[in-house]
């Protein structure tokens, strides 16, 4: 892949642009705050962004465009930012950020990015961190719905918590009029004073309140099911890229909320004309906000083109900070009189019913940024009429009209609806316990998004269990009911049809056009999640925030769609905004990913060199190598060992379920496909449980202590399954048993002591133990006091084939009897033993590992272990042997492979055939399921499950590796010691 | 994540609990007396509506006790909580208006 890098810094002259006012805006003129783009220094003010800071510093162009590379400039002031992407240099440097959204910092350094970032290699230092917090009301949105609903639900004493993604609430109100006494009429009042002052007093009142909660610089990215939101808090970025000691850098908070509002605002939607994406095209919106909240000017000499109202108040700023607009285009053909007739005292021409069709770029200066529009006039059908005139300028300030931020309603599963009247989709049915406000839900001005607020969050409050009035809105100026606007979806150009128009870009991250809608739809798609896939439109880092309606404008009109209602949406999905993994991990990295569960004993195989395997959260000692030896040698003497002398292994992992009461033998008796109502008491039994499928589900030694009391043990990996399988039989099936189970694997530390030389060592740590065979036989229990003084359970129990001997004690006593033991058997070199010598030793005797030989379509038939299946009572599984399908001869059944190269290891997973040379794809009989080298046989072997396996003795079956051919003997299963002379030593 | 009322422990985190699959299924008194039809039928066949669906849930990370839950498979809504006790006591299923 071709490093793709930002245009050459050929940025233009700083006298291009006006740059900062000199005066007003949000900044903080006291505070300079050095930073570099590109690798150029400027300088900026604290409460600039980064793009506002470059703005100020006369650079309008980003990277250039990701496909067509195509100059591109900063477009928004916002989240739906589609050009302005950088990567933050830093100790860990930070891909994909937008400029419209960094807040600038001291040392900031950027590169601009042309849609694609890199990751970088270096280690993130910083502590991301997570909460989980339930609350009552929550209030996504710090504008002045938001303000108001977390003012109402907070007044009732209900538990809220207030989310807004800038560094201060207001919302749009941060982009108002600032200029005291503005002679425009543009400045934005609540309850008579700046309404500023409103909501400085607003969030006075809200922090004020002992359960209210404002998280500023958050961002709810996802809305899941009942009403469980994620909200990421940026806590210390916005003080530059290095950890800050003692704060995580961003905070994931889980939110559990009984309602939810969502006052989310709307965002500006571009329009499609042609060469719509020239720098200088700017969001009108986003132009206001500029000039407003951050006191620059993005340009000299303005256009304005807009569908609807509210970019009159962006005409009127740019004429206030001294910006010359010598046009105003409303797609209206009879826009409101009070605002025309301001625009055209502020010296503005109106220019109505007419649209921008083109730009033209300056290329003069090597820097193409918009040096003049095309203007004419549309007939009702959108159409070009009449002449085209060119007005020069070097901003084009566009309103194609506003869009509610539906993307967390879509989330909750809330349905939309196409509204006409403000040619816009708004939430319509709620799927949640969820209510939008203000202009999230298509209130289009101030003084109903309070009263909109109001109500909701006090409505919200209610329906949380906390009734409260709804406060009274104060009276507001400045901001009328706006009248209707006409959306035009497709400027169309001067010349050609829509398959022409290649400059008419709809998505600007993908660099999608109409001519690539056209083609979607020539192509036979009218489904808008179709065209989406087919022209990645929306598909992009902004995710179509801002062209998303766009592009279904332009979907409906090429289809010839009566509205876009007709077309709809596609699907939002979160995270609304992007969100680094190393805040979804938070802590959960490196030691505390997951829980380490580790034996009483784990401290001495961790001081005797053990390797470690991981099964499930279990560490269990793998093999213990000594020096020089590597796995295969170790495990050949470890195996030996118990072969031939004596080892230990640490059992302790396996899970041990207690099962108490009058019934317990009566409720084995159905779970275990063997019988266990007639077993002695000090008596073990080996037994395999099945799924009522017939299935082998787990396998283990139970062993019985008394009448109504048994201690089963289970496979390690699979112990809370089990009991969540007893627990659902008794309780939803047999609730009249008697029974009851407790999970003891934790409280029973377990010793395997494994050999011929076992007896003597088991006799030196248990002296008033008589440990001969007729006193205590194979598969039965003793209770002992150990020569330590320590109570033990002490089982004949063998994995091995050979003599064994597993001593049971409380877990705290697990090290000093491990220790004890290794002392007695030092003097017959006591070997101790990992998880690869147990397998190689139970492989060698053909037992099987549930979850290793088998895989859930294995019975015990299939297993060779039909004797462990009883003919004269019920079971879970029994009916399914009676199934054609367990029935069939061809079944896979488990059996032993030996490789007529008996130096050569198969690999595990590896497929068996019957013809070596058969074409493939062939069917294979089978495959390997465990492969070690055996010491006892002085050779390798395998397990495997091959179909009618049992029936193939003998034979000679292939194992097709990309080294070439295995050939194998099946064999039985059982390799080692067929006739169990050695288990009683 | 779902909000899971257990009728034993209020409402948990459904990361506390296992999914068990559709309620009311119950292990035919005598399986040998099925046709292999029958029993297929019990062993693999289960419903998969759109709208209200009762289904079993185990507090595995609480209390292990399994109980049953009408859910709206669409809205995820739980409609209804029955701890299994009362449903092993033979009363009545939740009646499900959809």
């Amino acid at each position: 892949m071709t490093e793709q890098h930002p245009m050459p810094p050929s940025h233009p002259a700083p006298d291009r642009l006006p740059g900062r006012l000199p005066h007003g805006g949000r900044v903080d003129r006291s505070a300079p705050l050095r930073f570099s783009y590109d690798g150029v220094p400027y300088t900026g003010l604290r409460g600039d962004t980064l793009a506002s800071a470059l703005l100020a510093n006369g650079l309008l162009h980003t990277a250039p465009s990701l496909y067509r590379g195509r100059p591109r400039g900063i477009v928004t002031a916002g989240v739906e930012e589609p050009n302005a992407l950088v990567q933050l240099d830093g100790p860990c440097s930070e891909p994909m950020q937008l400029a419209t959204t960094v807040e600038l910092y001291e040392g900031l350094s950027a590169t601009g990015l042309p849609g694609r970032g890199r990751l970088d290699p270096a280690p993130d230092e910083s502590v991301y961190d997570k909460r989980n917090v339930h609350t009552d009301v929550l209030v996504v949105g710090g504008g002045p719905a938001g303000l108001a609903a977390a003012l109402a639900a907070g007044r009732s004493g209900a538990r809220v918590i207030l989310v807004d993604d800038q560094p201060e609430l207001g919302g749009s109100l941060l982009c108002g009029s600032l200029l005291g006494g503005s002679l425009l009429g543009d400045r934005e009042e609540i309850a008579g004073g700046p309404a500023l002052a409103w909501v400085d007093a607003v969030r006075a009142e809200l922090s004020a309140q002992p359960d209210t909660r404002i998280l500023t610089r958050s961002t709810a990215t996802g809305y899941y099911d009942h009403n469980y939101l994620l909200v990421a808090e940026h806590r210390t970025d916005h003080l530059g890229p290095h950890p800050v000691p003692g704060v995580s850098r961003q905070r994931l908070w889980h939110i559990r909320a009984r309602r939810v509002v969502l006052a989310t605002g709307a965002h500006e939607r571009p329009m499609v004309f042609a060469g719509n994406d020239l720098p200088g095209v700017m969001s009108a919106a986003a132009v206001r906000g500029y000039v407003n909240r951050y006191a620059v000017l993005p340009g000299r000499r303005a256009v304005v083109l807009t569908t609807n109202d509210h970019a009159y108040a962006t005409a009127l700023a740019l004429v206030s900070a001294g910006a010359e607009v010598p046009a105003l285009v409303d797609t209206r053909p009879e826009p409101p009189t009070a605002l025309v007739e301001a625009a055209r005292r502020a010296g503005i021409e109106v220019l109505t019913g007419s649209a921008v069709v083109g730009t033209r770029g300056d290329s003069t200066r090597g820097d193409a940024r918009v040096a003049a529009v095309r203007i004419a006039a549309l007939d009702a059908d959108d159409a070009i009429r009449g002449p085209v005139r060119e007005v020069a300028c070097d901003l084009l300030a566009v309103s194609g009209g506003w869009s509610p931020a539906v993307q967390l309603w879509s989330q909750s599963q809330g349905t939309l609806r196409y509204d006409g009247d403000l040619a816009a989709f708004v939430p319509d049915r709620a799927a949640q316990r969820v209510d939008s406000a203000g202009a999230a839900r298509g209130v289009p001005d101030l003084g109903g998004c309070l009263d909109d607020g109001f109500a909701a969050g006090a409505r919200a409050a209610d329906l949380a269990g906390f009734p409260v009035a709804v406060p009274a809105t104060p009276p507001v100026s400045g901001d009328a009911r706006p009248s209707r606007p006409r959306p035009v979806w497709i400027v169309p150009g001067e010349e050609g049809d829509p398959a022409d128009w290649q400059d008419h870009f709809v998505d600007l991250q993908r660099d999608a056009t109409v001519a690539d809608v056209q083609r979607a739809i020539r192509a036979g798609m009218r489904s808008v999640e179709h065209i989406k896939r087919y022209t990645t439109i929306g598909t992009a880092h902004d995710q179509g925030r801002a062209s998303g309606v766009s592009s279904t404008g332009v979907i409906a009109r090429l289809l010839g769609a009566g509205s876009p209602g007709e077309v709809g949406t596609t699907t939002f999905r979160g995270p609304y905004v992007p969100v680094s993994f190393a805040l979804l991990a938070g802590r959960e990295r490196g030691a505390l990913f997951d829980p380490v569960r580790t034996t009483a004993i784990h401290p001495w195989h961790v001081e005797h060199g053990a390797l470690f395997e991981n099964v499930g959260q279990w560490k269990r000692p793998w093999y213990y190598p000594r020096p020089g030896e590597d796995l295969e040698a170790a495990v050949l003497r470890e195996c030996r060992a118990a072969r031939e002398g004596v080892a230990v292994m640490d059992a302790t992992t396996l899970g041990k379920i207690d099962v108490i009461g009058p019934d317990a033998g009566a409720f084995l008796n159905r779970v275990y496909t063997n019988g266990f109502t007639k077993l002695a008491v000090g008596a073990a039994r080996y037994g395999v449980m099945c799924r009522p499928d017939g299935m082998v589900f787990d396998d283990g030694v139970t062993l019985r202590l008394a009448d109504d009391h048994f201690i089963m043990t289970t496979t390690t990996g699979n112990a809370a399954g089990v009991l969540e399988w007893l627990e659902e039989w008794l309780q939803t099936e047999w609730p009249e048993l008697r029974v009851r189970f407790t999970s003891v694997t934790e409280q029973w530390a377990t010793v395997a002591v494994v050999g011929p030389g076992s007896r003597e060592v088991v006799a030196a740590v248990a002296p008033e133990l008589d440990v001969s065979n007729d006193a205590f036989p194979f598969m039965t229990a003793r209770e002992t006091r150990l020569a330590s003084g320590v109570p033990a359970r002490i089982c004949r129990i063998s994995f091995s084939g050979e003599l064994a001997f597993e001593i049971n004690v409380a877990s705290w006593y697990g090290l000093s009897t491990w220790e004890s033991v290794m002392q007695a058997g030092e003097p017959l070199g006591i070997t101790p033993y990992g998880t690869e010598t147990m397998h190689v030793l139970r492989a060698e005797k053909g037992y099987p590992i549930v979850g290793q030989d088998t895989d859930g379509t294995v019975t015990p038939q299939d297993l060779g272990m039909e004797w462990v299946v009883s003919k004269q009572k019920d079971f879970l599984g029994r009916r399914s042997f009676q199934r054609a399908d367990t029935a069939r001869t061809d079944r896979r059944q488990l059996v032993g492979l030996l490789p007529l190269d008996p130096a050569v290891l198969l690999p595990e997973g590896a497929q068996l055939v019957s013809d070596a040379d058969a074409p493939v794809p062939t069917r294979p009989l089978g495959h390997v399921t465990s492969s070690y080298r055996s010491a006892a046989l002085g050779r390798t072997f395998a397990l495997a499950l091959v179909a009618g396996g049992r029936e193939r003795l003998g034979e000679t079956v292939y194992a097709p590796l990309p080294g070439g051919v295995i050939a194998v003997t099946v064999t039985d299963s059982v390799l080692y010691d067929p006739k169990g002379t050695r288990r009683d030593g | 994540m779902l909000l899971i009322a257990c009728p034993w422990c209020g409402e948990r985190e459904e990361l506390e609990f296992h999914y068990g699959g559709q309620a009311h299924v119950p292990y035919p008194a005598d399986p040998s007396a099925l046709s292999d039809a029958e029993w297929g039928e019990y062993l693999f066949v289960r419903d998969n509506p759109k709208g209200p669906f009762a289904e079993r849930w185990s507090h595995t990370a609480g209390c292990r006790r399994w109980f049953s839950v009408v859910r709206d498979t669409v809205t995820h809504e739980i409609l209804a909580v029955q701890s299994s006790r009362s449903v092993a006591a033979g009363q009545p299923k939740p009646v499900i208006t959809p």
